[in-house]
């Protein structure tokens, strides 16, 4: 399959964590039928793994950038590069000897260099970060792009750019016609990096005032890159009023509400067997997401109408 | 006393801990001040109802070339790391959604033909709920990195006797701009395979940044059992467990505080207030200032 070959990107995100984004993505996958490619691009909590089991194919090492390293023998403790951190990264410290040096506080440098190029007696270097690494896996519904970011480190927007990369180079070189993307909370760096250029967004949201308000930030964001968006409603049977305000905000984005899953303990019970909801019984939460992949798959490339 | 409510996995309820903790503090008749760092999604205030008193923008600065000045040398491009400067044989290209600020390309370029322009990433709220004092950041929706915002919203926040700072999830960049400089950290999880595999994560962040770390278990189950196991292994304090009750979730979804209408709530959360007081030392400033 030559970079021709259409790809329809899905991609889950929901705004606040925890709303269900990675139970309700195994679902979907189990039900894609080996027409998917799934790509976890949580890369500092990833959690897709934990359901779909997978077994190793390939890994690639990610580079974490760089981080200034001071010598301290060569520092004069001038403390220009103290002045010119703009992260707050160098403060002074006792050298060896006794002599006053500047020490790096490493989660706080940026690795933007400016110390090392700007120290007149060149007792700073760049030194290589271990960033975490990349991995193909197959599972038991199709390929798994996945991903663990070292704790603590920047540069997660690279590495879920990294994974959607891989996953669409794997949909090709199979022929699936669809990527199918668990993301990341929030609305910063890793969330854009892994909705730019996505074909749709799959909202996964929660009726209470912090899914809502969240929401609404994701429904900005995806207005602003001009993905189109689907919302879906989790637990939405507990709290019928603030179900009704989320549809209100959905509709006041243009994003069409394709389902609503019940708070039902077999979503957890899942979890707990490593199965996705679907494959664990056939309860009201099981039930609500096979209707849900019935209203999705016809929209979908390579799906049928349902009838 | 700086201590900050941190998960791994997002919905765990930190922000639930966070802010119960606060008020709970207060309710002792210490100074208190909430600190929302979770810039992408912060949501304190949708609990705390806090009277806001003054907002400020917080700022990016990003380079701004004059082409009247500019040499097209490339020094600035190649001390660039991030990519944010094409330098072309006629003119020299600012990608601002790249830049991270460093300032490096202005005093590098041997011409003087770059200056700094202040741009709006976000901002930080600062107000009073009750006794509560509150700040917040947010970051503009469209705009990639919260670090600032974080930063910015810990520096506005007023030197009380305790400080709680409701931290974004992940183990990431604006997670630990929130962490490393704090006294405690406490781990909110929920006990599933999620939030367990997401708590081991936290907790080596924890460590690395060497914080002292505690553990509270939320929706916790007859299940429990399992975060009790991974406390244990890891050697971290278990500090509480919130019950698994459809009343805690009622109050969360009407916006209200758990302690303020939920039967025994309030003495659990002071129980976790103890469990900081003995875990972290007592605040530097001594004493509570009598009950508000």
């Amino acid at each position: 399959m030559n970079d021709k070959f259409p790809l329809y990107e899905l991609v889950v995100l929901s705004g606040k964590g925890g709303t269900g984004k990675t139970s309700v993505t195994a679902s979907l996958a189990v039900l894609s039928g080996g027409r998917a490619v799934f790509a976890d691009c949580d890369v500092d909590a990833a959690n897709l793994e934990l359901v779909l089991g997978p077994t190793l194919r390939e890994r690639a090492s990610f580079s974490g950038g760089e981080r200034a390293v001071v010598d301290p023998g060569r520092c004069t403790g001038c403390g220009r590069c103290v002045e010119l951190c703009r992260f707050g990264a160098i403060e002074f410290a006792a050298g060896p000897d006794g002599r006053r040096v500047a020490r790096i506080d490493p989660p706080a440098c940026e690795g933007c260099g400016v110390c090392e190029r700007l120290c007149a007696e060149r007792a700073i270097s760049m030194q290589p970060v271990d960033g975490g690494a990349w991995f193909v896996s197959d599972t038991r519904h199709g390929p798994l792009v996945h991903a663990r970011l070292t704790p603590g480190l920047g540069n997660s927007g690279k590495l879920a750019t990294q994974v959607r990369e891989r996953a669409r180079r794997e949909a090709r070189a199979l022929g699936r016609p669809l990527v199918l993307v668990d993301g990341p909370p929030g609305v910063g760096c890793p969330v854009i990096a892994t909705l730019t250029g996505a074909s749709q967004v799959l909202a996964v949201t929660e009726p209470t005032p912090s899914g809502e308000h969240d929401l609404r930030r994701l429904l900005e964001l995806c207005r602003h890159f001009r993905i189109p968006v689907w919302v879906c409603l989790n637990k939405g049977d507990l709290f019928p009023e603030l179900a009704v305000r989320i549809e209100a905000l959905a509709a006041e984005f243009d994003a069409r509400c394709v389902g609503s899953i019940p708070f039902d303990p077999a979503v957890t019970a899942a979890q707990r067997a490593a199965l996705a909801t679907v494959e664990h019984g056939d309860g009201p939460a099981a039930r609500a997401l096979v209707e849900l992949w019935g209203r999705l798959s016809p929209l979908l490339p390579g799906g049928r109408p349902p009838g | 006393m700086k201590i900050v409510i941190a998960s791994g996995k997002g919905g765990t309820g930190k922000t639930t801990v966070a802010t119960n903790l606060a008020a709970t503090i207060a309710g002792r008749g210490w100074t208190v001040t909430y600190v929302d760092c979770d810039a992408e999604a912060p949501n304190g205030h949708l609990f705390l109802h806090p009277r806001i008193e003054d907002t400020e923008a917080v700022d990016r600065r990003v380079p701004l070339v004059d082409p009247n000045l500019c040499l097209h040398c490339g020094a600035c491009a190649e001390l660039c790391r991030f990519n944010a400067i094409l330098c072309l044989p006629t003119h020299t290209v600012i990608y601002a959604e790249l830049c991270h600020s460093c300032g490096g390309c202005a005093l590098v370029c041997p011409a003087n033909a770059i200056r700094e322009e202040a741009r709006p990433m976000g901002r930080v709220s600062r107000g009073a709920a009750g006794p509560v004092r509150f700040v917040s950041g947010t970051l503009d929706v469209g705009e990639a990195n919260s670090p600032p915002v974080v930063r910015a919203a810990k520096c506005a926040a007023p030197a009380t006797q305790w400080t709680i700072l409701d931290a974004p999830p992940g183990t990431s960049c604006p997670m630990i701009e929130t962490v490393r400089d704090c006294d405690y950290v406490v781990l909110v999880t929920e006990p599933t395979p999620f939030g367990l595999h997401d708590l081991r994560l936290a907790i080596a962040v924890a460590r690395s940044l060497g914080r002292p770390c505690g553990v509270v278990v939320n929706r916790a189950r007859p299940e429990a059992g399992e975060a009790r196991t991974l406390c244990a292994e890891e050697g971290v304090p278990l500090l509480a467990e919130i019950p698994e009750d459809i009343a805690i979730a009622r109050a969360y979804a009407r916006g209200r505080l758990a302690v303020e209408c939920v039967d025994g709530l309030r003495a659990l959360f002071e129980n976790l207030y103890r469990s900081l007081e003995t875990a972290g030392g007592v605040p530097a400033a001594g004493e509570p200032e009598g009950r508000p």
